[in-house]
């Protein structure tokens, strides 16, 4: 299935991009989207803190994803 | 039972005309106590916004001075208050607006060691502060204290806000239950952004932490709300209180969460070791490497016994001679030809083991 997802922060920079299209396996879960993102760029991965949110809904690990389903990836900022 | 001067009547009109609001609302902002933490780009549009609604108690946590980098988002501030501490430039500014407010001015660094204080004395804490460790901290210090957090954060373009600990909702850790480490932390006032961007996301926490103290509407707790400037979309993602990271507080979680490497001058403290620690650890069992930077004839007449000689003009081209595993304590003469030593050994090739003597040989016992 496609999934488009929307980057923030500094997972944008590390992207380059502000939003992504992929195609991942039926069913996947969020856990799992996020380290097929983290292989594909390594720089993720040294991203502790990094919410998903599917739906507008910060998303739980085992959460399945859906074609259709806005997902982001929402790293937090500190700037003031 | 107010007791409103004709002259605040006149001045809140606006206010007490809003049947949501009215006498007892404008009553609850005067008897309300909100402290502002960071006094710069959130912090200039929350003070004074709040100010001039006419919160009776302000108070303004801010150790820095005003620089002229500040003056385009931070705009309590003109080129007259250029070295000036914020907290006082702000505060001449604000009694401007409105001198009815009482203005209480902590010109500190808010830090595990005062801000347990700093927090108990107020009703509601709004973070405009500009790093990690600290937003830890106040999140930690308002579940400790059960004082709601009414926080902004703000990156190049994107602006988040969220209010944490409200009435038994989530709290930061919910959202991001793991400090950034000092890596992924690339904004401590060396980023650029968007100078109306703090405008935006500062009068956001100015709108909510209203809401907080009047008890108005739909508080922005278990909700973090997302603007991106650029393409002009705004969401707003809704989170759940975890059961273990909303109970972390000022006495259980990790205390390495309140410091931060990155923001630390290039060469933190921490790195250096004084002439009697050293001369504790070469009495141990593994002592560290000794590396002496100095020139071949400072060597020749004295050094340290089984030091290595890496003259600093030579230690770019020669890194690879220094060991990664064991523990090195670099010196010089004086300790300013160690310290550029250690910097530069950390910045270009990664160490991670080094420790510079501080006060060099001079202060080294028999030398």
């Amino acid at each position: 299935m496609n999934l488009t997802i929307a980057l923030f922060g500094i997972a944008r920079e590390i992207v380059g991009k502000s939003s992504l299209d992929l195609t991942v396996p039926a069913g996947q879960s969020a856990a799992g989207l996020l380290a097929d993102l983290r292989l594909q760029y390594p720089a993720l991965a040294g991203l502790r803190s990094l919410a998903v949110a599917v739906n507008n809904e910060y998303a739980a690990e085992d959460v399945a994803l859906h074609e259709r389903d806005e997902i982001a990836l929402i790293p937090p900022v500190s700037g003031g | 039972m107010s007791d409103f001067s004709a002259a605040e009547r006149q001045r809140y009109r606006r206010h007490l005309q809003l049947a949501e609001i009215g006498e007892a609302g404008q009553q609850r902002l005067r008897q309300a106590r909100v402290l502002v933490i960071g006094a710069g780009g959130l912090g200039c549009p929350i003070l004074q916004y709040l100010a001039a609604a006419g919160v009776g108690t302000l108070g303004l946590a801010d150790a820095d001075q005003v620089e002229l980098t500040n003056l385009p988002r931070q705009i309590l501030y003109g080129p007259a208050d250029v070295g000036q501490l914020k907290v006082e430039a702000a505060a001449r500014a604000l009694r401007r607006l409105n001198d009815l407010v009482t203005y209480e001015l902590h010109a500190v660094r808010v830090s595990p060691a005062n801000v347990r204080e700093l927090v108990a004395a107020y009703d509601v804490v709004v973070d405009g502060s500009d790093n990690f460790p600290t937003r830890y901290l106040l999140n930690d210090a308002c579940v400790s204290l059960g004082r709601p957090l009414v926080s902004g954060a703000i990156y190049k373009f994107e602006g988040q806000v969220s209010v944490f600990n409200y009435q038994g909702g989530p709290t930061y850790r919910c959202l991001f239950p793991e400090p950034p480490s000092a890596a992924e932390a690339p904004d401590c006032n060396t980023t650029g952004v968007l100078n109306v961007l703090p405008g935006l996301i500062g009068t956001v926490q100015a709108t909510e932490a209203l809401k907080v103290v009047l008890g108005l509407g739909d508080v922005l707790s278990g909700r973090l709300w997302i603007l991106d400037t650029l393409s002009f979309q705004s969401r707003t993602l809704r989170f759940r209180r975890d059961p273990v990271q909303s109970l972390l507080n000022l006495d259980s979680a990790n205390p390495a969460d309140y410091f931060d490497a990155s923001c630390a001058p290039a060469l933190p403290l921490a790195t250096a070791i004084s002439a009697s620690d050293l001369q504790a650890l070469l009495a141990a069992a593994e002592p560290p490497l000794l590396l002496d930077v100095r020139g071949r004839l400072e060597y020749q007449r004295r050094h340290l016994p089984g030091a290595l000689l890496l003259p600093l003009p030579e230690l770019a081209a020669r890194a690879a001679e220094v060991p990664r595993t064991r523990p090195v304590v670099v010196y010089c003469q004086s300790g300013v030809r160690s310290a550029k030593a250690v910097e530069l050994l950390q910045r270009d090739f990664g160490f991670a083991n080094l420790q510079t003597l501080s006060g060099g040989l001079e202060e080294y016992p028999g030398f």
